[in-house]
Formats: structure tokens, C-alpha cells, sequence
């Protein structure tokens, strides 16, 4: 009976599933609003998406010949969470299929499993997935209750034919039912030499209804209100700490301010660029996966650092509209070199003798 | 609460870096000390202490004092053994001891004679301050005085008066942050003078201007109590309350909590003018100085949730510790899990026959319940970086764990192994339950074996170059020799040309 030869011989009963139903508790929020605004399509996506990574994450854990207990953990319906969080909700169910494959197999198992990614699974699928089919990524459906003049979301049949069969299925066409995100209205304008401010004013950009998330985007990235609960939770209860999700939303909000009071013509302001898009999925969910960020606090800074510039960078330069999730994959891939430099100063070493 | 809330979400350093709040489970907190009965055999292992083992003085058959040096010291650091009772030695031999390993030890088996009288060679010294420096560090060394808190090293050691780095300020450490324990605690608010005394003797011996008493904020009536007993010493001393946090006992970090200084790596505390001590120690350090009595006894908080009648007990040094267990009602040790020590930092008990050993501060008995999650199997690693929070060194301690597993000594040494105290506090907050320590305590005894065999190989190499050398040097001298006796040959055939 004597396993433990080493102390301690007490522990604190933190456990990874603990961590991950803690990180699941604290998007609640979020999937409340998704469902709200997208109705059955939302539950259908994140349904699927959660199923469809358990499933593949069983059959990688049998194929390598592992315990197949671990699906236990909980980190590939996490991971199934967040990708279906990600999606527009017009997404098909085939595409939910190749992003859950792309996560659990290619950007998790074939990395070594849980612990051994290098990116962060759900925004490295989300990421293929844009790439892949732009044009269904970023087609924005209009939400229920900003009158969707099509499909009623709220029934499950009308749902399910969108789910499986595309909107043509419904006898209309997918620009009858979509509208434009702010940030991709924005980049559009200004390609037409139209400015920020009018952009803004032009699209009907209001502050209330972007906090709350009553807005277009993907199922869980609308609301910054919930998602900011979410963060809050997830502080609380130490699950991550401040300094990701602070420096990351600090960096883009400090940028976008100087650059914006320079200039409110070309660039953003702060407030517009910390409610958009998926910043706070980003720095709160995202970016602050353990696996795929540092370890160390002051690396975690620069990290978040880094994914600020880039997500500022991206949407303010780049030619794609939203840059979060990209800058948070291209931190990923400096992790290791982060923590190799970033290590805390170990005790006693380094003072004057 | 601000405060720690503050340290929680690291806006502030409090003290020092990282630590662990775990609960703290101090049954026995108003358990007035008992004194153990005499056992019928005590057992004095020759060494307990760290450094030299000590060689035994008496037979077998001789009839011995309590007090009375049964085992000298060898060696610097070493800690004489004195007989914990009056009887008579039974038998000289190898007996297990309390370390996991289950190895034995050369031991001196007393029975007592039930009279337990004193050897009182030595004279007591109320007058100490009297009395020269040198010859006080001398009576410290004789009474076999090692750190009470657990780590054992020979007391006097410490005691230095050097030119080069005079001690002004002595640290009395009542942090007690192991869960459970509270032999410290008790032993404050029921011997604060002698504490006291102890602590004077301490800043006489050291010439320490300043004396402070550190104690944690989840015993303030020890705390008060120590204020109490400290104020006939006047303003020289003073009693610091620090809030409850694990492991502030730990003596770098008590003294970093305190006065916000770090030991330079490779130093000692006295090196940046600090001698920090123990209470328990401290009160030793009375008996032998005031009372002229060496060390024979300790306190030991018995507990866990499997002891029916959990206290703190005065035990003779030697007392078997299933007799020990016995006066608090367990008999029965089938499936606990027995801790010689704290639950964070002590070690497995081999056996329930092995001795009380000054390093005794605790001995715990627990059922599986408690011990459930620690036993739980490890996950991967899913770089959290809970472990990096909480590390008191501020090592990085999930890249250290995986450079020892891949046997990576050297690497691993740059990243700081030996600066690892190995309290803990990393594989506690794990999630994936990953045995961080006992990864650092594999690695650090392989480098040790690694060292030792490079030691060894660079003697051998020594010797086998130092022979090639001589036998090199005789051929070089034969051939020198050779070639003298020819060319002597030659002149006298040749004659000498010159005139």
C-alpha cells in the first residue's frame, strides 16, 4: 500500500479534470448567450463539436495504444467547446467534422496528447478552417432577436436542415440572412477609402449592444459581457492568472488608443477593438491555455504582449479583418524559446557575493 | 485577508516568493506536552544527526547515567550521543532507524534502571554570560545539540564569532508551518522562559545586537505569550508575527520573510550576519548551558486521523516508536500510512520499532482517506505553471522534473537542482499529481553518485598516471645511468685528449 515514498504526503486535490470543468463552468456565460442569439444552431454545433472530439480523441487514445480512461479528463470536450465557440453558426456539419478532426488528431495526439501541443487545439483547427473556406467562416448570420427574417432559430427543424443541408435547403440564399461583422465592415469601408469614424457611424456601431453581445460573429465570441464573467470567474478561482489575459487586452486597448487619438480617421478605438471580434475569447480563453502558453510569469507577460501587437497589427494592417486567433497560434510557436529565456531568478543566485 | 489576497494574485511580494496555504490540521494545538513513560529499552542510534556518525564508548554490561556520553563524536560535524536514562547497555548492535530506506544503524540498546538518575558531571552555568565564549560553544558541542526543527546539523557550528562576519541579529524560528505539528507551538506557551534564556545565551555567544521571535499569525497565543517572556531582555528583542504560510519555517525563507534579504548562492546565513535557530533548539541550548544537561529528550507531536488520542509528547530519545504510538492509543498499524515528520517534508517510516532521533518533530499516522490524492496517478504535465507560482525558490520546477527524467544531470544543474529545498510545495498544487520532488531527490542522488565516481576515476587516473610517470622517470634514470657507465667506458678507452 506504501505507492508514496517521497513526500509530501498531502496534496491539494487539484486534479486536470477539476481544471478543465472549471474552465467548462466558466464559458457557461458565453454558451447561454450563443444559445440565446443562434438558438438550435448553436446547441447543434456545440452538441456535435464536444461529441465529435471525444469520439476522435477515444479512437486516437486506442490507436496509440493508451488508456482510453483519459478521455475522462475532459480536455478534448473542452477542446470541442471551444472550437464550436469559434464557428459561425451556419457552419455544416462536415466542417465541424474536418475542425475536430484537425484538433484532436492532427494538432493534439499527433503532437504527443494532452501536454505535448504546441498550439492551441480549437484556434489551430478554427485557424485551417478560415483558411480552408473563408467564404463560410465569415458569414455572419443575422441573430434571432435582431429579427432574422428567414429562418426561425428557435425551431429545432429549421435548425437541423440549415445544420445538414445548407441554407439553400431552406429555398433562400445565404445573403438574405447574413450580415457583416463590425470588424469586417470596418476593413471593407476603409479599403474603399471610406474612414474609421464613418465606417463606424455607418454600420450603426453601438457600444451597448457589442458589451452585451447583441451583434453578429461566432456563437461565442458576440458578447464581451459574458465572456468578461467568464474571465472574471476563471481568475477567481486561480484556474489562470492575470497576466495573459491583462497584458494581452492592455497592449491592443494601450495601441489602439495612441494610434486612434493620433489619427481617429484610419485607426479603431479601444473600446471598439476590445469588444470586437474574438479578443476576449482570445486573452481570457484562448491564449491562456496552459499547454500552449508559458509557464513563467514574466514570460506569460511577453507573451500576452506579443499577442496584442499582433492582434492589433493583423486587424489594423493585415488582410485579413480579425487577427486574434492568428497571433495567438504565432505566439504559440515562440513558447518554448519565451520560457527558455524567461525563467524567474532562482533564489540566491546572482547577488553580489 | 487584503493582503493575501494581494499575494494570491501577485501584486505584492509577501516576503518571500510562492508557498502553499494547505490546511492546516493542527489537532492537537491545546494538548499540553505529557511526559512519555520510560520505555523498557531505548535505543540510541549512534548517528542523528547530519554529518560524522559517532563511535560508541560504552560496553555491553556497563551501567550508564542519564546524560552520560555513550557515543563520541568524530569529525567537525558530528553530535555526540548521550545516554537518555539511567540503566544498563544491553547490546551493541545494527538496528533500523527512522529513514525510509529501512537500513540499519550501530545502536546502543539501554534498559533503565526506572531511577533515572542524572549524570551531573557538568556544572550548571546560570552565570553564563560570565563565562568566555569559547567555552560555551564547547558545552553546546559536548551536549549533543542538533536543529530540533528536523534538519538536524550540529548546533555549535553556527555558533561562530568571525571577525569577517559578525552576527547581529538572531532569528528564533516558531513558524511551525508543517500542517499538523504543534510541538513547537506548545513548547512556546509552556517553556517561553526557558525559549528566552535560551535565546540570550544565543546573542551573548554570537554578540547579536537584535534577537527577533518569529511566529506565525495562527498561533498568536504563543506569540503573546513569547512577548511576554521576552520583555525582561528589553527592546534587543522582539516578536515578529507573520501570516500563516507554508514553507515560511524553512530557514532561508523565514529569514528572507523577515528581512528581505536572500543568502547569496553558496553562502550561509551568518555570511549576510543572521544566526537563525529553532525554539526548540533555543531551549536545548538552556538546558545546556543553564542546567548543564545535554540533550536527551524531545518534544513529538503524535497525530493524524488515524491516532485515537493525538498530543504532544516529551519522549525520551531512543523510546521505540511503537511505544510511543501506544500511549496514544494505536497498536494496530495495518494500511496507515506513517510520516516521520510533517506530511509535507517528512519521510516514510520504515517500521513502527524504530527510535525517537532528535530529528523527531512529528509522527503521524494516517488512513488512506487522507492520503487518497497524493496517491493518485499522474497525468501528463499540462504546464499549468501552478508549480512556478508556489516555488519558494523560484526554480521552474516542470522543466526541472522533465531534464531529470531524461537523465539530463547537467542541464538539470543549470536550471537550479541543488537550489530545490524540496519542500513540496510543487507537487502539493500539481494537478497532474507529477511527483516533482521525488524526480529532484532521484536526481540529485545520481549527480552525487555521478560526482563520487568521477572522484573516484580521477584518483585512479591520478595513480595510474603517477605510476607511468615513475616507471618512465626509472627508465629515463637506468638509461641516464646506462649511458654514463658507456661514456666512462669510452673516455677511459679513448683517454682523456686534453693535456
Amino acid at each position: 500500500m506504501n505507492m508514496l515514498i517521497s513526500s509530501p504526503h498531502l496534496h491539494s486535490g487539484d486534479s486536470v479534470r477539476a481544471t478543465m470543468i472549471t474552465v467548462m463552468l466558466a464559458l457557461t456565460p458565453a454558451v447561454i448567450v450563443s444559445v440565446y442569439l443562434f438558438g438550435w444552431l448553436a446547441v447543434l454545433l456545440i452538441v456535435s463539436s464536444i461529441v465529435c472530439c471525444m469520439v476522435l480523441e477515444w479512437i486516437s487514445l486506442r490507436m496509440m495504444g493508451r488508456s482510453a480512461a483519459a478521455i475522462g479528463d475532459g480536455s478534448a470536450a473542452l477542446t470541442g467547446l471551444f472550437l464550436a465557440l469559434t464557428l459561425p453558426a451556419t457552419t455544416p456539419w462536415w466542417m465541424v467534422l474536418i475542425g475536430c478532426f484537425m484538433a484532436i488528431v492532427l494538432a493534439k495526439q499527433i503532437y504527443g496528447g494532452l501536454g505535448y501541443n504546441l498550439f492551441n487545439p480549437a484556434l489551430a483547427a478554427r485557424v485551417v478552417l478560415l483558411i480552408s473556406f473563408p467564404l463560410q467562416m465569415t458569414t455572419w448570420i443575422i441573430p434571432m432577436h435582431a429579427g432574422n427574417p428567414v429562418i426561425n432559430l428557435y425551431s429545432l427543424q429549421d435548425c437541423a436542415q440549415v445544420f445538414f443541408f445548407g441554407i439553400k435547403s431552406l429555398g433562400h440564399s445565404i445573403d438574405a440572412v447574413s450580415m457583416a461583422s463590425a470588424l469586417g465592415y470596418v476593413k471593407t469601408e476603409w479599403t474603399r477609402g471610406i474612414a474609421v469614424t464613418d465606417a463606424l457611424r455607418g454600420y450603426g456601431y453601438n457600444y451597448l449592444d457589442a458589451f452585451l453581445g447583441r451583434e453578429a460573429g461566432s456563437l461565442g465570441e458576440t458578447s464581451a459581457l459574458a465572456l468578461l464573467l467568464g474571465g472574471i470567474y476563471l481568475l477567481a478561482r486561480h484556474t489562470v492568472t492575470w497576466h495573459i489575459p491583462f497584458s494581452y487586452l492592455g497592449t491592443v486597448a494601450l495601441l489602439a488608443a495612441i494610434f486612434s487619438t493620433i489619427n481617429p480617421g484610419r485607426f479603431a478605438p479601444p473600446m471598439f477593438h476590445l469588444m470586437a471580434g474574438g479578443l476576449m475569447l482570445c486573452a481570457f480563453f484562448m491564449a491562456t491555455d496552459p499547454v500552449s502558453s508559458p509557464v513563467t510569469p514574466a514570460g506569460r507577460l511577453v507573451f500576452g504582449t506579443g499577442c496584442g501587437i499582433l492582434t492589433w497589427t493583423i486587424r489594423t494592417f493585415g488582410g485579413y479583418p480579425e487577427g486574434a486567433m492568428f497571433s495567438v497560434i504565432l505566439m504559440n510557436c515562440a513558447v518554448p524559446l519565451i520560457d527558455h529565456y524567461f525563467r524567474p531568478r532562482v533564489y540566491g543566485q546572482g547577488l553580489p557575493k | 485577508m487584503l493582503r493575501t489576497l494581494f499575494e494570491r494574485i501577485g501584486l505584492i511580494a509577501g516576503g518571500f516568493p510562492g508557498g502553499i496555504h494547505p490546511e492546516q490540521s493542527k489537532l492537537t494545538a491545546d494538548m499540553p506536552i505529557r511526559d512519555c513513560p520510560l520505555p523498557p529499552v531505548v535505543i540510541m542510534a549512534v548517528k542523528q544527526h547530519i554529518g560524522e556518525e559517532c563511535t560508541p564508548l560504552v560496553e555491553v554490561g556497563q551501567k550508564v547515567l542519564r546524560g552520560q556520553k555513550v557515543a563520541r563524536a568524530q569529525g567537525y560535524v558530528s553530535a555526540p550521543v548521550h545516554a537518555p536514562t539511567s540503566g544498563k547497555v544491553i547490546k551493541i548492535e545494527e538496528h533500523p532507524v527512522p529513514h525510509p530506506s529501512g537500513l540499519g544503524r550501530l545502536s546502543i540498546f539501554i534498559e533503565p534502571d526506572g531511577k533515572d538518575a542524572w549524570d551531573r558531571s557538568l556544572e550548571p552555568w546560570p552565570d553564563y554570560r560570565q563565562r568566555d565564549v569559547g567555552e560555551l560553544r564547547e558545552r553546546v558541542r559536548i551536549c549533543g545539540l542538533a536543529g530540533l526543527g528536523g534538519a538536524v546539523f550540529p548546533t555549535f557550528i553556527k555558533l561562530v564569532r568571525d571577525q569577517k562576519h559578525p552576527i547581529h541579529t538572531v532569528i528564533l524560528n516558531g513558524i511551525e508551518c508543517e500542517p499538523y505539528l504543534t510541538n513547537d507551538h506548545r513548547l512556546m506557551l509552556e517553556q517561553a522562559e526557558q525559549i528566552v534564556s535560551g535565546l540570550d545565551v544565543l546573542m551573548y555567544m554570537t554578540g547579536a545586537r537584535h534577537g527577533v521571535i518569529a511566529v506565525e499569525d495562527n498561533k498568536l497565543d504563543a506569540a503573546e505569550r513569547m512577548h511576554e517572556a521576552a520583555s525582561r531582555l528589553g527592546t534587543a528583542v522582539s516578536v515578529h508575527v507573520l501570516p500563516t504560510r507554508y514553507p515560511q519555517g524553512g530557514e532561508k525563507q523565514l529569514i528572507q520573510a523577515i528581512t528581505g534579504r536572500e543568502i547569496p548562492a553558496g553562502k550561509l546565513p551568518m555570511h549576510i550576519g543572521i544566526l537563525c535557530q529553532n525554539v526548540g533548539t533555543t531551549k536545548a541550548v538552556h538546558d545546556a548551558v543553564l542546567l548543564g544537561r545535554p540533550l536527551t529528550e524531545r518534544v513529538v507531536t503524535v497525530t493524524g486521523d488515524a491516532v485515537p488520542n493525538p498530543g504532544n509528547m516529551n519522549v525520551r530519545l531512543g523510546t521505540p516508536m511503537r511505544f510511543v504510538y501506544a500511549q496514544h492509543g494505536l497498536e494496530t498499524f495495518d494500511g496507515l500510512h506513517l510520516i516521520h515528520g510533517g506530511p509535507l517534508m517528512g519521510e516514510r517510516l520504515p517500521n513502527v520499532d524504530v527510535p525517537v532521533a532528535k530529528s523527531t518533530n512529528g509522527m503521524l499516522a494516517f488512513t488512506t482517506d487522507v492520503m487518497v490524492e497524493a496517491h493518485r496517478r499522474p497525468d501528463p504535465c499540462i504546464r499549468c505553471g501552478h508549480c512556478v507560482e508556489v516555488c519558494p525558490a523560484r526554480l521552474v520546477p516542470n522543466e526541472l522534473a522533465s531534464l531529470c527524467r531524461q537523465d539530463q544531470f547537467d542541464k538539470s544543474q543549470d536550471y537550479g537542482l541543488f537550489d530545490c529545498i524540496e519542500c513540496g510545495c510543487c507537487s502539493y498544487v500539481c494537478p497532474s499529481n507529477i511527483p516533482l520532488v521525488q524526480y529532484f531527490r532521484y536526481a540529485k542522488g545520481e549527480v552525487g553518485k555521478i560526482n563520487r565516481e568521477r572522484i573516484f576515476a580521477d584518483l585512479s587516473r591520478q595513480r595510474s598516471q603517477a605510476r607511468d610517470e615513475r616507471i618512465a622517470r626509472e627508465k629515463a634514470e637506468r638509461a641516464a645511468k646506462r649511458a654514463r657507465v658507456k661514456e666512462d667506458v669510452s673516455e677511459s678507452d679513448g683517454g682523456p685528449s686534453s693535456p
